[in-house]
């Protein structure tokens, strides 16, 4: 049952990223990166890492593939020029590919086989009796406590980045300025002009 | 019986897929992007596998990072890439010389 489940993933995970880099148009494209994204996420559910593949799902679909879609859908490009040159790519691509594949795979075999990792057969996301959120809590808050806050760290820069990037002030438009507004005496604001009778003012 | 080698091996095809991806679609920076995230989901795969099959939860946790960086990379890549199509009127990664000395 686990098997069959675990080849259904990592066989969506795997086609999907394939359309994600080979899909003629990059809004399918983004549509397939989400399908990756929830087969990889069903795999980290079968590894028993639940906290991480919801992360996934809340982190990647629900912010990084919609912002990836808001750009695709706003930029109004020619994505049919942009793919020249796919087809003369491919062969060199697909034979570096295949290599770094199986060299991957040969070094993921032997570390499965002799590694430290391939004595404990059994899988375990977490101590036993302790819930696998609970215990990343409780490693999270305490040995990577300094880590966690750079990580928000990080995040805050990338959005202050994000907004400086992408900001710009037109010209032309009004604004309120409530300094200069609060700033207004009488003195600034108005002007008392003695006029004498039958002459009017001009300016 | 599945073991720590078929998520291994899952990972690395992705991984491969990801850098196939820099490599066929040169020009389209926003599937770049993609690939990098696709890159980035096999590291995590890795890493996860790693934690449980160790029995260790420092793996999860890494994960974790490794997704705060990818969102934040995302963000101001794209941030980047608007800027750029602005001032250019498109997203061609060949025109993208004018910092050139």
């Amino acid at each position: 049952m686990q098997a069959i489940a675990f080849y259904l993933l990592a066989f969506a995970t795997i086609a999907a990223g394939l359309l994600v880099v080979s899909a003629k148009n990059p809004v399918h494209s983004v549509l397939f990166l989400i399908t990756a994204f929830f087969s990889a996420a069903g795999l980290f559910v079968l590894l028993g890492a639940e906290f991480l593949a919801m992360l996934l799902i809340v982190v990647y679909v629900g912010a990084v593939a919609v912002l990836f879609l808001f750009v695709v859908m706003m930029l109004d490009v020619d994505f049919t020029a942009l793919r020249q040159g796919f087809a003369q790519y491919l062969p060199i691509g697909g034979i570096v590919a295949g290599f770094l594949t199986l060299e991957m795979i040969f070094v993921a075999a032997t570390v499965a086989s002799h590694g430290a990792a391939g004595k404990n057969a059994t899988p375990m996301a977490s101590a036993p009796g302790i819930p696998n959120t609970e215990m990343i809590g409780r490693v999270l808050y305490t040995d990577y406590i300094f880590f966690f806050q750079l990580a928000g760290l990080v995040l805050l820069v990338a959005m202050i980045g994000a907004i400086v990037l992408t900001l710009r002030h037109k010209p032309g438009v009004k604004r309120q300025d409530i300094g200069k507004q609060i700033a207004r005496t009488p003195k600034t604001g108005m002007e008392i002009v003695q006029i004498k009778p039958g002459e009017g003012i001009s300016e | 019986m599945i073991g720590l080698s078929h998520y291994l091996v899952v990972a690395a095809i992705l991984f491969t897929i990801g850098v196939f991806g820099i490599f066929v679609n040169r020009k389209n920076i926003i599937v770049i992007l993609m690939s990098i995230e696709l890159i980035l989901l096999a590291v995590n795969i890795n890493l996860v596998a790693f934690s449980v099959y160790l029995h260790d939860v420092t793996g999860q946790i890494f994960a974790m990072f490794v997704l705060t960086v990818a969102a934040a990379e995302a963000a101001v890549g794209l941030a980047i890439l608007v800027t750029f199509f602005r001032n250019r009127g498109d997203i061609a990664v060949d025109d993208a010389s004018v910092m050139k000395g």
